[in-house]
């Protein structure tokens, strides 16, 4: 005999998948999904973008290690010295996470066209923001080439190519993922704007992250 | 687990076996009887076969002729006995339980498991595993915990594309500067000599032939010119990359007097299968000859 | 359907136009049978590859088709060898057991009605394809394919041309196919985890998963904890080989006595530490979902749950979780710290405690059960006994003190091939037979397939066994020819029953190829559940439509593995049976 506590048990361990809501007996006209359910699917979308940033840890990790390895080895590693613009280019990302949290933050009381017109500024804040940072980094490699460090030069200059290399390729991935947010029809999507935005803030937010651990490993394991 | 629900779904209807499924499972043969026993067959003749070429030792190692290739062997035999009792009871076991329980009409003895026998074979097999590794870590100590004693013979091994050469420090016991710059094959200069550096001067080049003394310790020092090779003589149960940028030590002792192959065993590329050397270990006074020869021929 | 309760509705459009249906398709079934396809393609690739490299090996003089000139150089006999590594091991084993089936089944085993990210999965293939286009590639431009074998070790496979040929635009083209299939990979890693984890069906709780299930969600951890590893070291050696950096490459290389002065500092051993840290996990990226069809398998055709449910459940995580802390037991004579080799040795002794625990629980199933052999229990049954070889050859291996011999030769090719090349593939046959008739509404033929089981079983132990004694007299790896090392000669012999053994094999499966083509077309219609299986994708129809459950809420009330309980009806309970109303004790 099951007790009622036991199916309860049952429910909480079970993803209780699509099943919760009947799709409706017409099938609706559009041709929107029904399943999963829109709760569900913006728990998927959360687990999905945590993979994907287990991952790209797992990337950046390799190549941390690389660096440290690299580094212990042989005697040609010269510190490569950093382009001060770097640390206008931390501050403007770390900006860049505060205004991307104003977005989101649609506060009670206003009306639904003041709460979209702040969502609207403050996004396009944030992409601007990004943006700026990826030209600063630019700026960053222009001034270590005019200081005759390249890509080939010595391990410590390759490994700073290659690493800011790398997170500007990420960023250039949750710029257009900024984009997307901002200017797709969410009505016609499984999930809410709102979830395509948090969806992109923990990616934001983590390539921020990511800035701040690498800036200190090429400035501090210099 | 079976569950015990005793209520219904929402709707009260059942599913049991649906118009959609078979009454019995597809099958072109009558009764099982024949695949069983092939199966068991073939399972239980591969096993005897392999069991005996083993004990035949019918592709077998060439004798060993250092005493760590005796503990190579030793620890060898143990492994082969444990993996060879496992290996039989388990093909055994599936060849028996394949066959004893084919499909003759039986009632199925239900059960999904037992704890006991889980907890009994998971700690038996941790144990002969671990223990296995654990006593195998001495012989592997001896090889490579411990440096060569300072009085061994000291002899670099270089290898390249496609060939092994070894140098011996001469009678100054050093060895000279090199300079990859300075290899040359065409000049004889294998391992790029530096001829500034005069403790080079008696160095003496051995191309494709390495000559040890029985019974006294030889300390190797692998190089690379180019890729990474591989220094392995089956005879020494020894086998070493040679890395470029690297220097690997490994020393071993040698009690067998004889002609044995050093072959590669890391892909360098396309010659890598015949990039051999002859590895002669002769008796002390025959290795002071040969010393003699090489350093006359270098005046 | 009428036996099916719930809504009839119509959850989704189907798609229309032959782009949608069959090409672009976001339905993981098409998807998962894409990928089955591209791996079929695959494999008789890699066969060929074998062939020919066999063939050499025994008759050097002859003259070979598909052989530029005729007579097999050894470059083109390494070219063979990295190419049918590589295709074998990406585009066969990481791919038919976890991206083909695990696509097509896993949604319908959880009772979901596609993936999480459909238009993922869709993209996620359609890379593989392009990184096997841009592999294959290699085998097309100047100086051919790459000749460092599928391990690619630096410095041969970093410094170009100087170090042989194919390794120049060849060598290129394979890494950066190979990064393009780990970007493929990590997005399909992502969409098995998050529909395991999110979208389950009412009532299917994690210890009521099929085995198939559990295997295809830790494989999918460990490759997304993996891929992007191997992704960081294409990164950085395709840098070496094209921007001039000297991550892999050390300084004063010479090559024809010219020294190359463009590189300096770099570290080799660092190229395997990032590679193996990969390449380990993807071995058990390719057995396990091998064992969990293994697993299901000899249950169904026992008519028996698996022994040892939970056992096994942990065994897989444990193999899952170890595997990634054994990486170095293949540097044991790379000049790796042998201290660290003594850890990383006993790390490996302890992970074969977990596969052995699968292999007694195999046992465990089939004892006191009620055997038919059917083809999918037939190659079921060979994986037990190909996995149990192969698994103990790792023994000597995990053992540096005896790896001092076996290193690189072919007892480490034995080894290998036993569990990946002969137990995995085993895994893909018995997955075929088992789950054909779902996937196309037609049943394989059984007596075809038995020949092909017989050929297959005892021609791969013809092969690979002998590996092993090769491997005792010390025959090295990768030696295009057998001539140029005198302790070979006595090994002529051998060598002539492996490739003969090997010719055989590699016919025996197209016997397999006509059968799986053939009933395509002109099988026998296959029923719903014709293995009277107890798993949620035989409560559907063969092939299943387009939803899979057809609008069906699906609700699961049991274990994956209820046959012969006692007291119930017949010798099997579906996991979505209703328990019955009063005094029933289903």
């Amino acid at each position: 005999m099951r007790s009622a506590a036991i199916d309860e048990l049952e429910l909480i361990e079970t993803g209780n998948g699509g099943g919760a809501i009947l799709p409706p007996l017409d099938g609706g006209g559009d041709d929107r999904r029904r399943w999963p359910s829109p709760e569900v699917s913006r728990r998927a979308s959360f687990t999905g973008v945590q993979l994907a940033l287990a991952a790209i840890v797992m990337f950046f990790m390799s190549l941390t290690s690389a660096y440290i390895v690299r580094k212990g080895l042989g005697t040609d590693w010269q510190a490569t010295p950093i382009p001060r613009v770097l640390w206008l280019n931390t501050l403007i990302l770390l900006a860049s996470s505060a205004t991307i949290e104003l977005a989101r933050r649609r506060s009670e009381g206003q009306s639904a066209e003041a709460r979209e017109a702040q969502f609207s500024r403050w996004w396009t804040i944030t992409i601007v923001l990004g943006v700026m940072f990826l030209v600063g980094q630019l700026f960053a490699w222009r001034q270590l080439a005019a200081a005759g460090m390249f890509l080939r030069t010595n391990p410590s200059s390759s490994f700073f190519y290659l690493l800011t290399a790398a997170h500007g390729a990420h960023l250039i991935g949750g710029i257009v993922a900024l984009l997307y947010v901002g200017f797709r029809n969410w009505k016609r999507s499984r999930i809410t704007q709102e979830t395509a935005a948090d969806l992109a803030a923990l990616y934001w937010h983590f390539m921020d992250g990511l800035w701040l651990f690498l800036f200190a490993l090429l400035t501090l394991g210099r | 687990m079976t569950s015990r629900m005793n209520e219904t779904a929402p709707d009260g209807a059942e599913r049991t076996a649906s118009p959609g499924c078979a009454k019995r499972i597809a099958s072109n043969q009558r009764g099982s009887t024949a695949p069983a026993a092939m199966l068991a067959l073939v399972i239980v003749v591969m096993t005897a076969i392999t069991v005996y070429i083993f004990l035949k030792k019918i592709w077998w190692f060439p004798p060993s002729i250092t005493d760590e290739g005796a503990q190579f062997d030793a620890q060898f035999l143990r492994t082969l006995v444990i993996t060879g009792v496992i290996f039989v009871a388990a093909q055994l076991g599936l060849a028996l339980a394949l066959f004893r329980y084919r499909d003759r009409g039986q009632r199925v003895r239900y059960f999904e498991g037992n704890n006991t026998m889980e907890i009994i074979w998971t700690l038996a097999t941790l144990v002969l595993f671990v223990g296995l590794g654990i006593y195998a870590e001495k012989a592997w100590a001896s090889v490579h915990f411990v440096d060569a004693s300072p009085s061994a013979l000291p002899i670099e091994v270089t290898g390249q594309q496609f060939a092994w050469n070894f140098r011996y420090a001469g009678p100054d016991g050093v060895f000279g500067r090199t300079r990859p710059d300075l290899v040359s094959a065409s000049t004889g200069n294998a391992v790029g000599v530096d001829p500034a550096d005069p403790a080079g001067k008696d160095d003496i080049i051995s191309p494709g032939e390495i000559v040890v003394p029985a019974g006294r310790q030889v300390d190797l020092i692998l190089k690379s010119l180019d890729v990474t090779h591989s220094f392995f003589v089956r005879e020494l149960r020894l086998k070493q990359d040679a890395v470029p940028g690297m220097t690997i030590h490994l020393h071993f002792t040698a009690n067998t007097t004889g002609t044995y192959e050093v072959a590669c065993a890391e892909l360098c590329g396309l010659g890598h299968y015949k990039m051999r050397a002859t590895m002669m270990v002769v008796s002390e006074a025959d290795f002071e000859k040969w010393l003699q020869e090489q350093e006359a021929a270098n005046q | 359907m009428a036996t099916h309760e719930g809504v009839s509705a119509h959850a989704h459009t189907a798609p229309t136009g032959f782009l949608w249906k069959y090409v672009f398709s976001l339905d993981h079934k098409v998807i998962g049978i894409q990928y089955y396809f591209l791996a079929l393609l695959s494999v008789f690739v890699g066969m060929a590859l074998s062939l020919l490299m066999r063939l050499h090996l025994v008759w050097p003089a002859m003259k070979l088709p598909f052989i530029p000139g005729g007579i097999m150089k050894p470059e083109q006999y390494l070219a063979l060898v990295t190419m049918h590594g590589t295709i074998m091991v990406f585009m066969v084993l990481t791919t038919a057991p976890q991206s083909g089936f695990g696509n097509y089944f896993l949604p319908i085993e959880i009772g979901a009605e596609d993936m999480a990210f459909p238009i993922l999965n869709m993209l996620s293939f359609w890379t593989t394809f392009v990184s096997l286009l841009v592999i294959l590639a290699a085998f097309f431009v100047e100086g051919g394919a790459p000749i460092a074998g599928w391990t690619s070790y630096p410095p041969l496979s970093a410094v170009g041309d100087a170090s042989g040929p194919g390794e120049g635009l060849g060598q290129t083209l394979w890494v950066i196919g190979l990064a393009i299939f780990c970007l493929a990979s990590l997005i399909g890693a992502l969409n098995f985890i998050t529909t395991t984890v999110d979208l389950r069906c009412k009532g299917m709780s994690l210890m009521r998963m099929p085995l198939t299930v559990w295997a295809w969600l830790v494989t999918a951890i460990l490759g997304l904890l993996a891929f992007g590893v191997l992704l960081a070291a294409c990164g950085l050696l395709l840098l070496d080989r094209l921007a001039g950096t000297s991550f892999f490459i050390p300084g004063g290389l010479v090559f024809t006595d010219t020294v190359m002065t463009a590189h300096e500092g770099g570290s080799p051993l660092l190229w395997q530490h990032l590679f193996w840290f990969f390449g380990h996990p993807e071995v058990y990226i390719a057995i396990l979902p091998g064992m969990g069809v293994t697993s299901h398998i000899l249950s169904n055709f026992s008519r028996k749950p698996v022994f040892g449910y939970r056992a096994m459940v942990a065994a897989i995580c444990g193999i899952g979780f170890l595997g990634f802390c054994v990486w170095g037991h293949h540097m044991f004579v790379s000049g790796m710290s042998p201290y660290s080799g003594f850890a990383f040795s006993l790390l490996t002794m302890t992970i074969g405690v977990p596969s052995a625990i699968k292999t007694f629980n195999w046992l465990g199933t089939l004892w006191g059960g009620k055997i038919t052999f059917t083809c999918a229990m037939l190659f079921a049954l060979g994986f037990v006994s190909l996995f149990v070889t192969g698994g103990l050859s790792g023994l000597f291996l995990a053992q540096p003190t005896l790896d001092l011999y076996f290193h690189d030769t072919f007892f480490v090719v034995a080894h290998f091939h036993f569990v990946m090349g002969v137990a995995a593939i085993f895994g893909i046959f018995g997955g075929t037979y088992f789950w054909y008739p779902k996937m196309f509404g037609r049943m394989l033929n059984e007596g075809i397939g038995k020949v092909h089981f017989w050929l297959t079983f005892v021609g791969v132990y013809c092969i690979f066994m002998p590996m092993h004694f090769l491997g005792l007299v010390g025959r090295p790896r990768r030696y295009a020819d057998l001539s140029g090392v005198n302790f070979l000669a006595p090994l002529h012999n051998v060598e002539y029953f492996i490739s003969i053994a090997a010719f055989i094999t590699i016919g025996a499966q197209f016997i397999f190829l006509f059968n799986f083509l053939y009933c395509l077309k002109w099988g026998k219609k296959a029923e719903e559940n014709p293995w009277r299986g107890t798993t949620l994708e035989w409560s559907i129809p063969s092939p299943p439509p387009f939803d899979n459950f057809a609008g069906r809420h699906v609700q699961v009330y049991r274990g994956a593995y209820e046959f012969s309980v006692p007291g119930a009806s017949q010798d099997f309970i579906p996991q979505d049976a209703v328990p019955e109303k009063e005094g029933g004790i289903h």
